[in-house]
């Protein structure tokens, strides 16, 4: 594959052709802010987070959608390029409530790592805040559209779970939100809660139900595991806080890779200290079920009483 | 001997000496107990309530860290009871505190977003009246922003018990209160306030009142590293943390050494910047015509090995004068020692210790 | 020091001499205002009003240069009034007759006359030096840099043997290091008579001892030169010198020919952190790396060793000192190789007593106060428990000596220079903080009220001081810190090098110069 040098920062830098300025930049080690783009399903652009200073270019340049091409100067953190990304954080801050304090993401929150990068602190602009409600009708998943910047990664990484397109942006302007179909709730929705939408949100919109309260996320060590209980072999985090384990949680979306809630649930009553109460949905209604229900062994189970008969 | 007294904490039977409070019995068997105003190394003045318990035939609910543990107390520290007022207590605090955890050097370290998490405590529960207070931060050192100051007073102890500068004090009352200098001066108006920049209250400070200023920006919490080790300067020999955050040192905490406790002074606390300092040396020099270029290692390390036998072989070793140094440590003393006696052969070895 | 830096704050009776410690060493300052909150007594010997003078029930302030007759004075009223500790005196001390005989003729008043301090005050200070059930002196520089700073420290420990107030908790004499490792340096032998641990070269086994363990056939026993010395024959017997981490241009006095000296050298090599005003003189720089960069151990001024741990790596290409003059040795023909620090310090116990029980595991546990000869030993809090490391306490009478130079007609004042709260040494590394030089950016000149009428001079103005060799100009600051006829300033700031005006005559023992007295004229500069 052919070659293309670009100079960034000053730096010449050579990547294959066809590589993004963002993936460029960072792999010479620079730093760049990034809310929608999702290194699974590049190419989307929507939060312009990610602006860089292109000499010639009219505009700043969404790194994450441009292609790095030869001779190419980049400026990653100019003058101007920091006072777009300001502005940015103050809009979205300027509607977010302050609620750090409490919030589950804090500490591994992007929208706060960048405000405290840029510092821009939330009162510089006193919006018009929304008042929506909290969503906690599905047992796994919290959605706080309050915090949600709209950044869209949600939407598209739901797309890919094959036949689920359980959410999508609703509405308009300072109204916009993003939802299941019909602004019902997640309960009701299509959604089989595989949390992968928890997984790539870069805020504090979508979280872990059953992590809620009982840590820190800086409090807590992440360890991999995989699932074994299907060939997908999908990757997933056990959350300790001291050596307890508080819960499993979802670690890489990818292609091919379902998340799905029976393996999810397999490992947390394999690991967990204190695992969930396994619900499934019946008739539109989450139901508590029992373990073996709740992992599909039901049948096996009741072949194995009529054998032991 | 002191003589023990067994009570009971949760359910559990905990034995303690005579003199010991509910807090540090409880703290001994690992049962937890939020505190603010307590310190073990001052004095206490029992004024936050945070740390309060159930105590059975006790009225009202006694403050756990000036109740002393008696024979057979039965001592509840999570009872519903308990609970509500711990969170009344934060909502308190809250309804007159920033909501600026956001970007608050603090964010991670801070008692009152422990608790305000630990029992659920959101902040709108209590719309108050906010104060609007200036931050000071006309100083190098320190930082002051009073809107987040949960007055708590272990500053003005620290400094007052610890340090000895008597700084500051608590002035007005009610929810004018504030902790202050003598005549609302600045930290920096020394002559007035007395403040030597130590530190030592910011080292106290349970929330994000009090920060170290040059640490402000450079790192989360959750991010810095920190590695004790002993300050450059005095003799004293004070042990701090460096905090290290993508290897560089972009701060200094106390830690609790041996000689100094947590208190330190201006210079081992605020005196870290040197080792960034654009002017350190990176590269060896060799001077070339009254001009220094750069070298390489193994350039300057022959030249100085050359330079130091010829003039051994040429007048004697004891024409080789070496001089150690009272910054470097022992290890590297002795190896002087050992350069100068062993490879050189001359006692001509010394340091400026005189000086 | 004797005692341990904890054990001041249960002090009774705290004498302080020549010590600025609330500015010089801020933690044992705390220590002092604890045992002063506790009721303690506090007494401070210092020609300057310092803060701890301040807050001193007792201010000496004595003329600079009589600290001698001042202690001699008040082992006169505890002698003449029968306040010494007679068990201890015949127990554990010898000389005392001859003591006795010196003091005798320095009678408060004789006192009071040569030091300016009155007489009432040297008796009840020495009554209650003597009375209280513990009393602590300590020390520094204000003692040391002197030509008779020995005396001086003589004088200290007569005091405190009369008393019986040494070897027990919290009762000593006790010098305050400037420096973070100076106990280190010299516990490690960089001095030019004794190995590490204080073991002189003059004695055959010491040397065969560490000939052997080095792997040579013999060590020197000739007795090397101070670091005075050694610059004083740079370019006549000294031909080569190799400085690490000192900057002597600035530390020094008389810092024009200290310039000169150095750069007589046929070689000079500077290992340091910045490229000092000593190292601009070499001919090869080396770049250290800092404390915060390598491993090791520091020594504090009670004796306790502490580890110095890694926090980052090297900055640039610099290396730690040690691996540095490993390579040095290496190169020379002498292979010298250690894969850590904790390997040297292996090293050191096994030819260092009172290190012999020190190893880095032990340290990363808890610190250890040396002496400290085997694994299994806790440390030692304090020194001369039952006996004096020469078996009996000797009196050293010693008589007043005046400074080597007195104000005269032409150069009317005195000159004393110390350190700043905020500054460092010579400022290489505290005017590099971005902090502590943005708070304290300029060096005054400390000129009482008086003085500074009678020259014209306001606060702030701009003065030269003058001194037989050598000038430097500076803001003077009016203040009562200092009395009329002293002026005062630091060595810290690198725009003021004073050392330029300093007096170079040394003790004849310590070899330290005299930088608390010089005769000096003070000009406005217009
Ligand atoms: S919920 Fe999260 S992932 Fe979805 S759009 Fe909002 S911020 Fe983005
Ligand atoms: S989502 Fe992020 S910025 Fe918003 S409250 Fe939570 S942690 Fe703070
Ligand atoms: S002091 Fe604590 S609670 Fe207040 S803003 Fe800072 S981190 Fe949040
Ligand atoms: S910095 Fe030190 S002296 Fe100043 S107020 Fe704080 S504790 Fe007191
Ligand atoms: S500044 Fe900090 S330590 Fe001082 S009273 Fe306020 S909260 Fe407490
Ligand atoms: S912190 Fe201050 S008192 Fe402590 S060792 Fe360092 S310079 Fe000395
Ligand atoms: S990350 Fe590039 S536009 Fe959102
Ligand atoms: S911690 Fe007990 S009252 Fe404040």
């Amino acid at each position: 594959m052919a070659n293309v040098t670009l100079t960034i920062n000053g730096k010449e830098v050579t990547v294959p052709a066809g590589t993004t300025v963002l993936d460029a930049a960072r792999g010479a080690g620079y730093f760049i802010p990034t809310f929608c783009h999702d290194p699974d399903i590049p190419g989307y652009g929507g939060c312009r987070m990610c602006v860089v200073e292109v000499k010639g270019a009219r505009a700043l340049v969404a790194s994450c959608c441009a292609e790095a091409t030869n001779g190419m100067v980049v400026e990653t953190e100019s003058q101007a390029v920091n006072e777009a990304r300001r502005t940015i954080l103050e809009l979205i801050l300027a509607n977010h409530p302050p609620d750090c304090l409490t919030c589950d993401k804090n500490g591994d929150c992007r929208l706060q790592d960048y405000a405290y990068r840029y510092d821009v602190r939330s009162s510089s602009f006193e919006g018009e805040r929304h008042d929506y409600p909290i969503d906690d009708s599905n047992p796994y998943i919290v959605r706080d559209p309050n915090k949600c910047i709209l950044c869209g990664r949600c939407v598209r990484t739901c797309e890919q779970v094959e036949e689920r397109q359980v959410i999508n942006f609703a509405y308009r302007g300072f109204n916009t939100k993003v939802a299941p179909a019909m602004d019902t709730n997640l309960a009701e929705s299509a959604c089989v809660s595989c949390a992968r939408c928890v997984m790539v949100c870069p805020v504090g919109a979508l979280t872990y139900r059953n992590l809620a309260g009982k840590a820190r996320t800086y409090e807590i060590r992440k360890e991999p595991v995989t699932c074994t209980f299907c060939e997908a072999g999908c990757q997933f985090d056990l959350n300790y806080k001291g050596d307890k384990v508080l819960g499993v949680t979802a670690r890489e979306t990818g292609t091919g890779r379902p998340l799905c809630l029976k393996g999810r649930l397999g490992l947390e009553l394999l690991y967990s200290d204190e695992p969930v109460t396994p619900m499934l949905k019946k008739d539109d209604q989450f139901v508590e079920v029992s373990w073996a229900e709740a992992l599909g062994m039901d049948a096996v189970l009741k072949k194995l009483e009529e054998l032991k008969k | 001997m002191v003589a023990n007294v067994t009570l009971t904490i949760d359910g559990n039977q905990v034995t303690v000496p005579k003199g010991t409070t509910v807090l540090e019995a409880a703290e001994q068997a690992g049962i937890f107990i939020p505190t603010f105003c307590h310190d073990p190394e001052l004095s206490k003045p029992g004024a936050c309530r945070i740390c309060v318990v159930e105590i059975p035939g006790a009225r009202n609910l006694p403050a756990s860290c000036v109740t002393e543990a008696t024979e057979g107390m039965v001592v509840n520290t999570a009872s519903p009871a308990v609970i509500e007022a711990r969170k009344t207590n934060l909502e308190l605090l809250l309804a007159n505190h920033p909501e600026d955890c956001l970007t608050c050097n603090k964010n991670g370290d801070c008692r009152l977003q422990d608790y305000a998490y630990y029992y659920g405590v959101k902040q709108d529960a209590f719309k108050g009246e906010k104060h609007n207070y200036p931050i000071e931060d006309d100083n190098p050192f320190i930082v002051r922003d009073m809107n987040k100051c949960i007055l708590c007073g272990k500053c003005i102890r620290m400094c007052e018990e610890v340090q000895g500068n008597n700084v500051i004090n608590f002035a007005f009352r009610g929810f004018n209160s504030i902790v202050t200098p003598a005549m609302g001066a600045h930290y920096a108006d020394t002559e007035i306030s007395n403040c030597v920049f130590c530190g030592n209250c910011v080292s106290v400070c349970p929330v994000g009142a009090l920060s170290e200023k040059a640490m402000i920006g450079k790192g989360r919490r959750w991010e810095i590293q920190k590695v004790t080790t002993t300050c450059p300067y005095c003799g004293v020999g004070c042990q701090f943390d460096l905090n290290v955050k993508d290897g560089k040192v972009i701060g200094v905490t106390s830690t609790n050494g041996d000689v100094n406790g947590r208190a330190l002074c201006v210079k081992g606390r605020f005196g870290y910047g040197f080792i960034h300092h654009p002017d350190r040396l990176t590269t060896p020099l060799i001077k070339k015509d009254g001009e220094f270029v750069e070298a390489t290692w193994d350039e300057a390390i022959s030249l100085v090995a050359k330079k130091l036998n010829a003039a051994k072989d040429t007048y004697g070793p004891d024409a080789i004068g070496i001089l150690s140094s009272a910054r470097v440590t022992n290890e590297e003393n002795y190896l002087m020692n050992k350069l100068a006696r062993a490879v050189i052969g001359t006692n001509n070895i010394d340091h400026c210790a005189r000086l | 020091m004797t005692n341990s830096i904890g054990e001041i704050a249960d002090a009774d009776f705290i004498l302080t001499a020549g010590t600025n410690t609330f500015d010089a060493h801020p933690i044992i300052g705390i220590k002092i205002k604890q045992a002063v909150a506790k009721g303690a007594t506090l007494a401070v010997i210092d020609p300057r009003l310092t803060d701890s003078a301040k807050l001193a029930q007792y201010h000496l302030q004595l003329k600079p240069g009589t600290d001698i007759a001042l202690f001699n004075g008040l082992a006169n009223v505890i002698i003449e009034e029968g306040l010494y500790n007679k068990e201890f005196v015949e127990a554990r001390t010898e000389d005392f007759d001859a003591f006795k005989q010196t003091v005798a003729k320095y009678t408060p008043d004789y006192v009071s006359e040569i030091t300016g301090v009155p007489a009432e005050t040297i008796r009840e200070v020495a009554r209650g030096y003597a009375k209280a059930k513990n009393s602590t002196i300590l020390y520094t520089m204000g003692i040391t840099q002197h030509i008779c700073g020995t005396h001086n420290v003589f004088s200290t420990t007569n005091l405190s043997m009369l008393c019986g107030h040494i070897g027990k908790e919290s009762s000593g004499v006790n010098p305050l290091r400037g420096q973070n490792n100076v106990q280190g340096a010299c516990d490690m032998g960089a001095l030019p008579v004794v190995f590490p641990g204080y073991q002189p070269i003059g004695v055959e086994a010491n040397r065969e001892k560490f000939a052997k363990a080095w792997n040579v056939e013999s060590v020197p026993d000739k007795p090397g030169l101070t670091v005075g010395e050694m610059v004083e024959a740079a370019g006549k017997s000294i031909k080569a010198m190799y400085i690490l981490g000192e900057n002597p241009v600035l530390s020094d006095p008389d810092a024009n020919q200290v310039i000169h000296e150095l750069e007589s050298l046929d070689f000079l090599v500077v290992q340091d952190i910045f490229l000092t005003e000593t190292a601009q003189l070499a001919d090869v720089v080396l770049p250290a790396a800092s404390f915060a960069e390598k491993d090791g151990t520091f020594s504090n001024t009670e004796r306790r060793v502490q580890k110095v741990r890694k926090a980052i790596e090297p900055i640039g290409n610099s290396k730690p000192d040690w691996e540095i003059i490993c390579l040095i040795s290496t190169a020379m023909g002498y292979p010298m190789s250690y894969d850590s620090p904790a390997n040297i310090m292996n090293e050191i116990g096994k030819l260092t007593p009172a290190y012999g029980g020190i190893t880095h595991e032990r340290l990363d546990v808890c610190s250890l106060q040396w002496p400290c000869p085997a694994p299994d030993h806790p440390g030692t809090k304090f020194l001369h428990a039952t006996t004096f490391s020469r078996g009996k306490g000797k009196f050293q009478p010693v008589e007043h000596i005046p400074p080597d130079e007195l104000p005269d007609a032409e150069y009317p004042m005195v000159l004393s220079t110390g350190r700043r709260r905020y500054h460092y040494h010579t400022g290489t590394m505290t005017q590099r903080t971005g902090a502590l030089e943005v708070f304290y950016p300029n060096e005054y000149l400390e000129i009482n009220c008086a003085d500074a009428e009678k020259l014209g001079v306001c606060d702030g103005d701009k003065v030269r001081v003058i001194s037989r060799r050598g000038q430097v100009e500076l803001a003077a600051q009016l203040s009562e810190r200092v009395t009329p006829g002293l002026v005062f300033t630091s060595f810290q700031y690198p725009d003021v090098p004073i050392n330029k005006v300093t007096n170079a005559a040394r003790d004849p023992i310590s070899k330290i110069p005299e930088y608390k007295v010089c005769a000096v004229k003070v000009e406005k500069v217009s």
